[in-house]
């Protein structure tokens, strides 16, 4: 096992004229989970592949414990891509489906039959050892491919959206045993996806890319309570943060007829930049009293267990400023009597504000 | 209803049970034909006297495979034809079910569990290995990531006394500018595990001969991959003296059956030594100048065949100073033509034209040798039919070799042999199966579930 090490890794497809992957610096530790994240595009398994050995890294490093792979080809990187062969042979054991790869590499038979035994006490494959594979389940095939990966003792294993060919119900419960094995094994691994739910519930920590550049990478919690900018606001969450343009004024930023309060540190942050935007996470809107709130024009109110969620726009706005207005969304965990077409007020819950800087993209509140 | 997407859709596919799950489809719209193990449910559907390969596979996958097959036959590389996507399926009770990939089977193919199976030649596996090797070499030079390499998912075809190999399988491959050196390792990686594997299963199997040593099999695989991708875009370093180095380069890859498109020469400032590498080449130099000359749509090796039979023609006629495309249409009238024509109808499904022709050829020099004269091809082909292509098994849609000559053991399912075969045992009860991960794991949400993030952090 080991750390991963990504010092200003780039990769510049020739004829682009922008790089693919820019200067990434990323350590992954000992044993973690890293899970790359972004938009198609984002670089995100190009960086996977740098590490594979597939794309070349036209400026930088890349180290594997103390290691530097930048320039060793695949099979030389001690690393191990998961679920990339999935076939499985009919005629053979399912012990010998687990650990055929061992015997071409000339791996004694007794440390052959060792490992596979581990392997399958670990999923749950032990009395399945001598059958034929033939009548074994999907969810069982998983477990054989992870199996063959696990044999081979790498110091990294690599995935790359590996569920995207599964139906929806193997990717729920795959999954699950992706992240509970992880967590056993205690092997170091990056894993690559588009889907923020996966990123967010499997990763100890997650890299969040856009065009090329990493944009912050942290815990899961951390990137949605303290997102760097106003891209990872936007990208983490389900559904997405609010994101809603202001102007500065004395005490806070105006949105509509009301000024939400912002700390006087916080606007000192600003280089004479005249508008802010303000990011408040569906969850932390309270209906307010009065007149102390954004008033919301409400367009569909959707019930949901005990919560209500709230779909609207800023209230007072033309026809046409409707429509290119972004969407307003609430979350409001006990019941109200609301309709469409009426205006509420909402205000976010006191240090739930996130604030940032429309010139930088910048995360300049707390 | 079903949506079904084709270049050149075949009206005869939309009557056909797609609101049934494939593994559910009636027999008689079904073929029993071999072919390698998969992990989706893939059957062969007849439609008339065509075949069609069909997979079931989730939309996204089944797009992306059809674009691939279809690039790669715009590219002109060795790989099946895609014929259409059936997606939006829904079952009796309106459940949704996977899309399906259309390919069209390949006529005269040989999947390989019929052609390593007891018996078999070593040089018969050599040129197999050569053959894939080949496919492979071609793939990486049209820039093409495999990503699944396997003999599961290549077919061969006859190539006069060689083989031809084709992709029959894209659902990982990538088309890139160009492979880096990397992708192209990882690639063989791939290739030499998974043909480990499928090698030691026919082992077990009692399918493969006993003299095959499967480490031995995937070592040549990686030797001659690196061999001929040496040949085809390796630089090669001479004295300037030695200028003739250029044509035999160019020469030894026309035989290896490549053009070259592209050659780049360097020149040292004193021209003391020269520098050259092929930067582009083309599979397919002898079957395209015989497509050119003739119109004769062959593999490789049946081009060649047929061009140094037309070179003989040529010499034995006189025509060696008549302009080469009006001889080669008097060869295909004189001696092409009437030994295909002479093949009954019934016949015609054991092997192709060119291949036909070849070994007709073949069996006129034997003759020849035997009674010690020159036997004429006319005479030739009606020996031929009688002694050789009557005897043979029919190779237009080959069912042969289902189970191994000789077994009485049954595939547990004739459409699938990714099943294997019939035995009598139970499988044990699955710990996890119950609830699909091990008891007591911590199931993770469909959703992002924020507060259960935060207990579990919490803890």
């Amino acid at each position: 096992m080991a750390a991963v090490s990504f010092k200003d890794a780039t990769r510049v497809y020739p004829g682009a004229d922008h790089p693919a992957v820019d200067k990434l610096n990323l350590e992954i530790g000992d044993g973690e989970f890293m899970v790359l994240v972004g938009p198609s595009g984002c670089g995100k398994s190009t960086s996977l592949r740098m590490l594979a050995g597939l794309e070349e890294v036209n400026a930088g490093s890349i180290t594997i414990g103390d290691r530097d792979v930048t320039d060793l080809p695949p099979k030389d990187r001690d690393i191990a891509m998961v679920f990339q062969n999935y076939a499985l042979y009919p005629h053979m054991t399912v012990a010998d489906n687990m650990g055929f790869a061992l015997k071409m590499q000339n791996v004694p038979k007794e440390e052959r039959e060792k490992r596979v035994l581990e392997a399958a006490k670990l999923l749950g494959l032990e009395d399945f050892l001598s059958r034929k594979p033939k009548a074994l389940s999907g969810g069982q095939r998983q477990r054989v491919a992870m199996g063959r990966a696990i044999v081979r003792q790498p110091q990294v294993f690599l995935m790359d959206e590996p569920l995207s060919n599964l139906d929806a119900k193997l990717r729920v419960s795959t999954r699950t045993q992706i992240a509970a094995l992880q967590s056993r094994l205690g092997v170091t691994t990056v894993y690559v996806t588009h889907d923020q739910i996966e990123a967010m519930t499997m990763g100890d920590r997650v890299a969040v890319m856009k065009d090329g550049v990493l944009q912050q990478v942290d815990s899961p919690l951390a990137l949605y309570d303290r997102p760097d900018n106003l891209f990872v606001a936007g990208f983490i969450g389900s559904p997405a943060m609010n994101l809603i343009p202001g102007k500065i004024v004395e005490g806070g930023v105006q949105v509509g007829d009301y000024v939400v309060p912002v700390a006087r540190e916080v606007l000192a942050k600003t280089s004479g930049e005249s508008d802010l935007t303000l990011g408040i996470r569906p969850e932390t809107f309270v209906p307010a009293e009065g007149n102390d709130g954004i008033a919301v024009e409400i367009a569909l109110v959707e019930e949901l267990g005990a919560d209500s969620y709230l779909y609207g726009t800023r209230a007072g706005l033309s026809d046409e400023e409707k429509l290119n207005a972004p969407q307003i969304v609430a979350r409001l965990q006990s019941r109200h009597p609301l309709a469409p077409n009426q205006t509420v007020r909402l205000r976010p819950t006191p240090d739930s504000l996130h604030v940032f800087s429309n010139a930088s993209s910048k995360r300049i509140s707390d | 209803m079903p949506r079904f997407l084709a270049a050149q859709p075949d009206a005869r596919l939309i009557p056909l049970p797609w609101h049934l799950p494939l593994e559910q489809w009636p027999n008689d719209v079904l073929v029993a034909l071999p072919r390698g193990i998969s992990r989706h449910v893939v059957r062969f559907i007849q439609v008339g006297s065509e075949v069609f390969a069909a997979k079931e596979v989730l939309e996204g996958s089944a797009m992306h495979e059809y674009r691939m097959l279809t690039d790669l036959n715009r590219l002109r590389a060795p790989a099946v034809e895609p014929s259409g996507v059936v997606s939006g399926r829904v079952d009796a009770h309106g459940s949704p079910l996977d899309s399906i990939l259309l390919t069209r089977h390949l006529q005269f193919s040989l999947p390989y569990r019929s052609l390593f199976s007891t018996g078999v030649r070593r040089e018969t596996v050599s040129r197999l290995i050569d053959a894939m090797v080949v496919l492979l070499a071609r793939l990486h030079l049209t820039g093409f990531l495999w990503g699944d390499v396997s003999l599961s998912n290549i077919l061969f075809r006859r190539d006069a006394g060689e083989f031809a190999a084709y992709l029959v399988d894209a659902e990982t491959g990538e088309l890139h500018d160009t492979l880096s050196d990397g992708q192209r390792l990882h690639d063989l990686d791939i290739a030499v595990v998974n043909l480990f594997g499928e090698f030691s299963d026919l082992k077990e199997g009692r399918m493969l001969d006993e003299q095959l040593d499967p480490l031995a099999l995937v070592k040549q695989i990686e030797t001659r991959y690196h061999d001929l991708w040496q040949e085809l875009t390796g630089v090669e370093e001479f004295a300037g003296s030695e200028l003739s180095r250029i044509e035999s380069r160019v020469r030894r890859l026309n035989t290896l059956g490549f053009d070259v498109a592209e050659l780049d020469i360097q020149t040292s400032p004193t021209g003391e030594t020269i520098r050259i590498q092929p930067k582009v080449v083309d599979a397919g130099h002898h079957s395209r100048r015989l497509l050119r000359l003739t119109g004769l749509d062959t593999e490789e090796n049946q081009a060649r065949r047929l061009l140094n039979d037309l070179d003989t023609y040529r010499a034995q006629n006189n025509l060696s100073h008549t302009e080469e495309s009006v001889a080669a249409h008097q060869w295909l009238m004189n001696a092409f033509e009437p030994v295909v024509t002479a093949i009954p109808p019934d016949l015609a499904g054991k092997r192709e034209p060119a291949q036909i022709f070849h070994e007709v050829l073949d069996y006129r020099w034997y003759q020849s040798q035997r009674e010690r004269r020159e036997v004429p091809l006319t005479e030739a082909v009606q020996g031929y039919i009688r002694d050789v292509l009557s005897a043979l098994p029919d190779e237009v849609i080959s069912s042969e070799m289902i189970s191994p000559l000789g077994e009485q053991r049954q595939l547990v399912n004739p459409l699938d042999p990714s099943q294997g075969f019939v035995d009598d045992q139970d499988m044990p009860v699955d710990p996890w199966e119950a609830e699909a991960y091990a008891p007591g794991t911590e199931v993770l949400p469909d959703h992002l579930d924020i507060d259960a993030l935060r207990r579990r952090a919490g803890r």
